[in-house]
């Protein structure tokens, strides 16, 4: 098929046996790639016995797929998937890197991954070879030094071997990904974490310490070359005359988003407004920011810019920081100032920690420790508000697992559950969570923002805020989930009609929209929300329980023009109804016996007969 | 000033502080050269040996072309209107002595059809200078040759990469 090679490493590391597989065409053309393609290899490989799946066992499958259009369409993404630590269920987690060109131009579409390797191990492809090798010499360090041997060392030996050819794609996990801990990021450049899910964990479960590829052919055929030059230079044309994201990326969110749209994560979430100038864009420029333009392959936005702080001698770099991490390290943390955000954010990168879900479970516990719930001898230390260096022991602490640490490595859900027994006090209240996975830096109490009340409640990604539900639904994670399988960056988004028009350009599959809303888009979708409704083995989620927001957004809002904005549980609950209408789920939020059934997923409605089982008899209020 | 051969002859002039490491230039040599998006065929490549730091490498157009006087086939030779160095792919027996003579590490071999591949300049409109103007990073820019400045970018570029990253990252 076009756009394609059909070719997929399969890697055993219990084993340590290499081969390489191909799908039917059929479900090439049905589950596209990425997201849509993983979750279908997770239901064929795990489904069955998926609510005893040990998301950090060997039986868990780590999958590192490409899309159609990687290499393609502008910037190149990989999709990080599995079944995740996070949720139980599936979480399609894009990554930009060049390990996507370099995957496709060594002429594999994507590499699945498992088992656990008895020490630790890196994987190397280059062409048609495929090793794997013993790591002990990069186990245990952080980013940097990763990526300094991955280049002073193996890249010589690959030119050594092939002549003078550019550098290798990687990707690689952190020491927190090696210690199992449940925020941690599969993470390339520095910089660039597949966040989500936690499938830095994954990977390190298995004792895999990075994926190195290189490949010096070209990208696979396309069904009409002509038309895709054509297009491409359109995109480029258009997408580089689009100056915000390329002059200054998201880093002006880091004050907008709180100031404009109240929406901003400050102190756990209590807050969402504030009119801190000391963290307006300018600052940022002329404060830490090193390199305006940096890209990653194939792409004319730029939206990163590279930072660059000195703390104790030491310098420390990271892009923007992105509006995320600077929320989420930043204004969720109390910190409201540049160069200590900064190098949280730089930290994070360091260590392997996806920011998001460690800024959340961080505001957590300092949130605990305002509140008398958690005390100095808890913590080791004080945890106020704003205190950079108190967060950045912290976020070591939960790296490397010591003293709370440990309990906290487990994300802010499970630590929330795990707290309540021990303190004998209700803390899941204050847990920012929907369905284990943190809640994006983009609040819904004030309206304002783009997601909607209900979107994070039933999204089959729960907290992600690049995975959201909507109202009309082809403006939701429908839309997504096409983004996580062609694959696609949001920020290089125009119309969904020309990226469709694109993806036919590259496989010639003839899609249309209507079919990838009406069939295509479906399937993905309840194929997804089935696993993380089967869930397990440490938690299980009722949609009646779970499809919820935070507890917190059910609070008024405190300051800022919103003030006492909140959501409405009757108003939430009524878009949920409208939304398992809409998408076919039945009146309990499982996907309809007839609808599995009309988009041929007869084998998942059986499965689910377990879950409709289970969360009919539970007694809910 | 303008003797015949400043006037005749071009240089892509490169500028390592506004590259952003988007790679387009590559994609659009290989479509030129090629017809596939194709990066280890494209005459210019951009290493990224650090995150961030992006540097793209091609032919420097040295007046001295070690690289044609290095070939033991004759299979090198100056292009009239450009300066560029043109490839006889019937004469190139792939020995890479050329490669090893090049001070800016911008030739290579053909993955595929075993021959030495260089920066031909398009003619003398780059493909790879164009996108990287419409695309706004001016990196790359096509200037008339100075030829004792171009041989002075003419450097490996792991030493580039060195001073550039020292000089943004302190080290």
């Amino acid at each position: 098929m076009y756009g394609y090679w059909n070719k997929f490493i399969d890697v055993d590391l219990t084993t340590s046996r290499v081969k390489v597989v191909s799908f039917d065409e059929d479900i090439l053309k049905k589950f596209i790639g990425g997201r849509g393609l993983g979750v279908w290899v997770l239901w064929r490989e795990l489904g069955k016995v998926w609510e005893v799946i040990d998301p950090l066992g060997p039986e868990n499958l780590l999958l590192v797929l490409t899309g159609p259009l990687t290499g393609f369409y502008p910037g190149a993404k990989v999709c990080v998937t599995g079944k995740s630590p996070q949720s139980n269920g599936v979480v399609g987690s894009t990554l930009s890197t060049e390990l996507a060109i370099e995957l496709r131009t060594a002429g594999y579409d994507g590499i699945i991954i498992r088992g656990s390797a008895d020490k630790p191990t890196y994987l190397l492809i280059v062409n048609d070879r495929v090793e794997l090798r013993d790591a002990k010499d990069i186990w245990g360090l952080g980013s940097r030094e990763t990526i300094n041997y991955i280049m002073n060392k193996i890249y010589p030996e690959i030119r050594k071997d092939l002549g003078p050819c550019n550098v290798p794609g990687y990707i690689y996990v952190g020491p927190a990904g090696e210690r199992l801990v449940r925020t941690a990021a599969v993470m390339s450049k520095l910089t660039h974490a597949a966040g989500y899910g936690g499938y830095g964990a994954v990977m390190g479960s298995k004792k895999l310490k990075a994926i190195i590829v290189k490949g010096t052919g070209p990208l696979p055929e396309v069904a009409n070359k002509d038309e895709l030059v054509i297009k491409l230079k359109e995109l480029w044309r258009t997408l580089s005359r689009r100056s915000g994201l390329k002059e200054w990326g998201t880093t002006p969110g880091i004050y907008n988003v709180g100031y404009e749209t109240s929406s901003e994560p400050i102190k756990n979430w209590r807050e969402e407004w504030h009119d801190r100038k000391e963290l307006m864009i300018s600052n940022f420029e002329c404060g830490v920011w090193i390199k305006k333009f940096w890209s990653d392959f194939g792409c004319p936005t730029a939206c990163m810019k590279l930072s660059k702080v000195i703390k104790d001698g030491k310098v420390f770099i990271t892009d923007g920081p992105d509006y995320e991490m600077g929320a989420y390290l930043g204004t969720n943390l109390g910190v409201f100032d540049v160069k200590g955000l900064t190098y949280l954010s730089a930290l994070a990168d360091e260590l392997g920690l996806d920011g998001i879900n460690t800024g959340n479970v961080m505001g957590f516990v300092a949130e605990l420790f305002e509140k008398g719930i958690l005390s100095k001898d808890d913590l080791g230390f004080e945890l106020r508000w704003g205190d950079v260096d108190a967060f950045a022991k912290l976020m070591e602490m939960i790296t490397f697992r010591e003293g709370i640490g440990d309990l906290l490595a487990e994300g802010t859900y499970r630590a929330a559950l795990k707290l309540s027994k021990a303190k004998g006090v209700d803390v899941t209240k204050y847990a920012v969570h929907v369905k284990g996975i943190a809640v994006g830096a983009h609040g819904v109490r004030s309206g304002s923002d783009y997601p909607r009340s209900f979107s994070y409640a039933t999204s089959v990604q729960g907290g992600d805020h690049t995975s959201i539900a909507s109202i009309p639904i082809e403006e939701g994670e429908l839309r997504d989930i096409f983004y996580d399988s062609a694959i696609v960056c949001m920020f290089n988004f125009i119309d969904f009609n020309k990226l469709i028009e694109f993806y036919n350009v590259v496989t010639g599959a003839g899609l249309t929209p209507d079919r990838w809303f009406k069939e295509l888009g479906l399937r993905i979708l309840h194929l997804q929300r089935a696993l993380l409704l089967i869930s397990g083995p440490d938690i299980y989620w009722d949609p009646r329980i779970h499809d919820d927001n935070p507890e917190r957004f059910y609070e008024p809002l405190p300051t800022g023009p919103c003030l006492g904005k909140s959501l409405s549980r009757d108003e939430v609950r009524e878009c949920v109804r409208k939304y398992y209408e809409l998408v076919g789920y039945d009146e309990f939020g499982i996907p309809k016996s007839d609808v599995l059934k009309s988009l041929g997923l007869d084998d998942v409605d059986e499965k689910l007969n377990d879950v409709r089982a289970r969360v009919k008899s539970s007694q809910v209020n | 000033m303008n003797s015949d051969k400043e006037i005749r002859h071009y240089w892509v002039l490169r500028d390592f502080s506004r590259c952003s490491g988007c790679r387009l230039c590559e994609v659009v040599c290989s479509l030129k050269h090629e017809g596939k998006i194709w990066p280890e065929v494209s005459r210019i490549r951009v290493m990224e040996l650090f995150p961030g730091i992006n540097i793209p490498v091609l032919c420097d157009q040295c007046s001295d072309y070690p690289c044609i006087k290095s070939c033991p086939t004759n299979a090198l030779s100056v292009d009239n209107k450009t300066g560029a160095v043109i490839v006889d792919e019937s004469k190139c027996n792939g020995c890479g002595v050329c490669i090893e003579s090049c001070p800016a590490k911008a030739l290579k071999l053909h993955p595929a059809k075993g021959k030495v591949i260089v920066c031909d300049l398009c003619g003398g409109s780059p493909r790879c200078v164009e996108v990287c103007s419409t695309l706004g990073f001016n990196a790359l820019r096509l200037v008339t040759k100075y030829a004792d400045i171009a041989k002075a970018y003419a450097i490996d570029p792991m030493r580039i990469h060195k001073l550039v990253m020292e000089k943004l990252m302190g080290g």
